[in-house]
């Protein structure tokens, strides 16, 4: 039966105002609160969506960071992973690492979906699908609203900038969710306490024979120029001359 | 000396604007002769329009019925042995580029900039993180290829009135047949796209329905604008989702944004950023949308919608 590996990432909370450090190095993490990627979350619903369908036996929770991370993958096992694993290292974690990270568990655990979120809300770049994707030579399904398995394939419906694409991939593969896949599910209190009980690997990255330095160096994180105040208007009118004046409408 | 490869995007006949915004950005790489590259099943109209784009020194044409429909498995190999020439990859930072290029970099083993919102030298690129709360300024290593996707907001469209000869290759690179086209259900409209309109008129959740979206959608008609929507109005369905506007959406730079019935989540507002004037219509005086508006007008949307067709109809 199918084993479906999903990325799990430890992410400042999405309703964190994100402050960055005065001299530059970085963005305030110290007392900030940590919460699991919210794409992770819809990918680990989907794969628990796929398993209470029959479709697969084991969902797996991974994750690739500090020791802390293990707060996120007890909640990843809350949720209804049968397993975790943490791969952990002190380093920030590029999206390559990460990949490379994930290709390692792949190779031991032989899955046959990989499910990530498409991008992670702290550095944004959706990179680990496609090249977890590349590295292991398999096929990649990004922003998906939509997973059908049917056998040794699975169709996706995908979120693009025309509308919705549909592909075809064979299986196993890697898919990134994207918002609109599902809704993740709350955890209930008794599901936290069984989820102590369930097993939690942690692993060394070194011991993969990987190393996390970055391959990008990070020279300077500043906040945004802001945008310059505007003014309040009081009615429509006032509101039409004032874009008049722009030429913005005629 | 940087060469520079900028991937098209484009639909078979039309190249994507995207695409023009990226070849602004690669000709701000110091010492950089850029090329486009145009992967399709009959490349000549998109390369056609390519080479007109200004500051453009070649085109190049992989022309294969397998690259009829941009999938990246299949268009990542063939962009890895095209690049053997190149110390530069980009794409636009749109659906089709986050879809490719990460695989291209990982088939070459290096890291990948995504979003690159200005060029600080050959390596050296700044781009959004945190939805765009923290600005972060990385140095790629000078001796390994560079690849980046480009953030289309933060970049002119380069001019036309180029004329760059155009060169039809053939790749060996093998493509894989583990992932196949289906269809796309694109909204066949009229109106504007979105991603390149000069003016953008959004609505949220405070429409409260899909039939009440369509008074966005008038108003949109009226002022010749693109219809954008927030995450909450997507979500709720009164709105499809190439509608989205802002972190996981589509981030958008027009002249004249009008956000209304939108509060302005962090997520949103990072979509809008670089509009040149941004309105904000809402009836809660405190919501944070009017932080960044130029023209803020606090009342019931229902109320003003129709005025300002009205006016806008004198």
């Amino acid at each position: 039966m199918r084993k479906i590996l999903v990325g799990v990432k430890r992410v400042v909370d999405y309703n964190v105002r994100v402050r960055v450090k005065p001299d530059g190095s970085g963005v305030i993490t110290d007392g900030v609160k940590m919460s699991v990627n919210p794409f992770d979350e819809i990918a680990l619903e989907e794969a628990l969506r796929i398993k209470e369908r029959g479709e697969a036996a084991e969902v797996i929770a991974v994750s690739v960071g500090p020791d802390d991370a293990q707060q996120q993958l007890r909640t990843a096992l809350a949720m209804g992973a049968d397993r975790a694993i943490l791969v952990k290292t002190a380093e920030l974690v590029e999206p390559l690492t990460a990949a490379r990270v994930l290709l390692k568990v792949v190779e031991k655990e032989q899955p046959e979906l990989v499910i990530v979120g498409k991008q992670a809300i702290d550095d944004d770049a959706a990179q680990t699908a496609p090249m977890l994707a590349a590295l292991w030579d398999r096929p990649q399904a990004t922003f998906c609203s939509k997973i059908e398995i049917q056998g040794g394939s699975a169709r996706v419906t995908r979120e693009v900038d025309a509308g919705l694409e549909t592909i075809e991939v064979d299986l196993p593969a890697v898919f990134s969710a994207d918002l609109r896949l599902n809704e993740p599910r709350y955890v209930k209190l008794p599901d936290i306490m069984k989820a102590k009980k369930k097993p939690l690997d942690v692993i060394e990255l070194g011991s993969l024979g990987l190393s996390a330095e970055p391959g990008l160096k990070p020279v300077l994180t500043e906040p945004p120029k802001p945008r310059s105040k505007g003014v309040m208007v009081k009615d429509v009118a006032e509101l039409v001359d004032a874009l008049k004046k722009k030429g913005l409408v005629s | 000396m940087s060469k520079i490869l900028v991937i098209a995007e484009h639909d078979g006949k039309k190249l994507n604007q995207a695409t023009a915004r990226c070849v602004t950005c690669a000709r701000q790489i110091p010492g950089g002769a850029v090329t486009v590259a145009v992967f399709a099943a009959d490349p000549a109209a998109v390369a056609a329009q390519a080479a007109q784009l200004a500051g453009v020194q070649e085109v190049v044409t992989v022309a294969a019925a397998h690259n009829a429909n941009a999938l990246a498995a299949v268009l990542a190999p063939q962009v890895v042995a095209l690049a053997a020439d190149y110390s530069h990859v980009l794409a636009a930072s749109t659906a089709f580029g986050k879809d490719l290029l990460p695989r291209v970099a990982a088939l070459l083993g290096v890291p990948q900039i995504s979003d690159a919102m200005s060029v600080e030298g050959a390596h050296k690129f700044k781009r959004p993180t945190y939805a765009g709360n923290a600005i972060v300024t990385l140095e790629a290593p000078a001796d390994r290829k560079l690849v980046a996707t480009v953030r289309s907001a933060s970049f002119e469209a380069a001019a036309g009135g180029g004329s760059a000869p155009v060169r039809a290759v053939t790749l060996a690179a093998a493509v894989p047949s583990h992932t196949r086209f289906v269809s796309i259900s694109a909204a066949t409209s009229d109106r504007p796209d979105l991603a390149s309109a000069p003016k953008v008129v959004s609505g949220g959740r405070a429409l409260a329905s899909k039939e009440n979206f369509d008074l966005i959608f008038k108003l949109a008609e009226k002022m010749g604008a693109a219809v954008g929507a927030s995450r909450a109005a997507v979500d709720a369905g009164y709105a499809p989702n190439e509608l989205q506007v802002g972190q996981t959406g589509k981030i958008i730079a027009p002249e004249l944004y009008v956000a209304i019935g939108i509060s302005g989540a962090i997520q949103h507002l990072t979509g809008i950023k670089d509009a040149k004037t941004i309105v904000a219509i809402n009836k809660d005086a405190e919501a944070p949308i009017f932080e960044v508006a130029d023209l803020g007008l606090v009342g019931d949307l229902f109320q003003i919608i129709p005025e300002l067709e009205k006016a806008l109809a004198k």
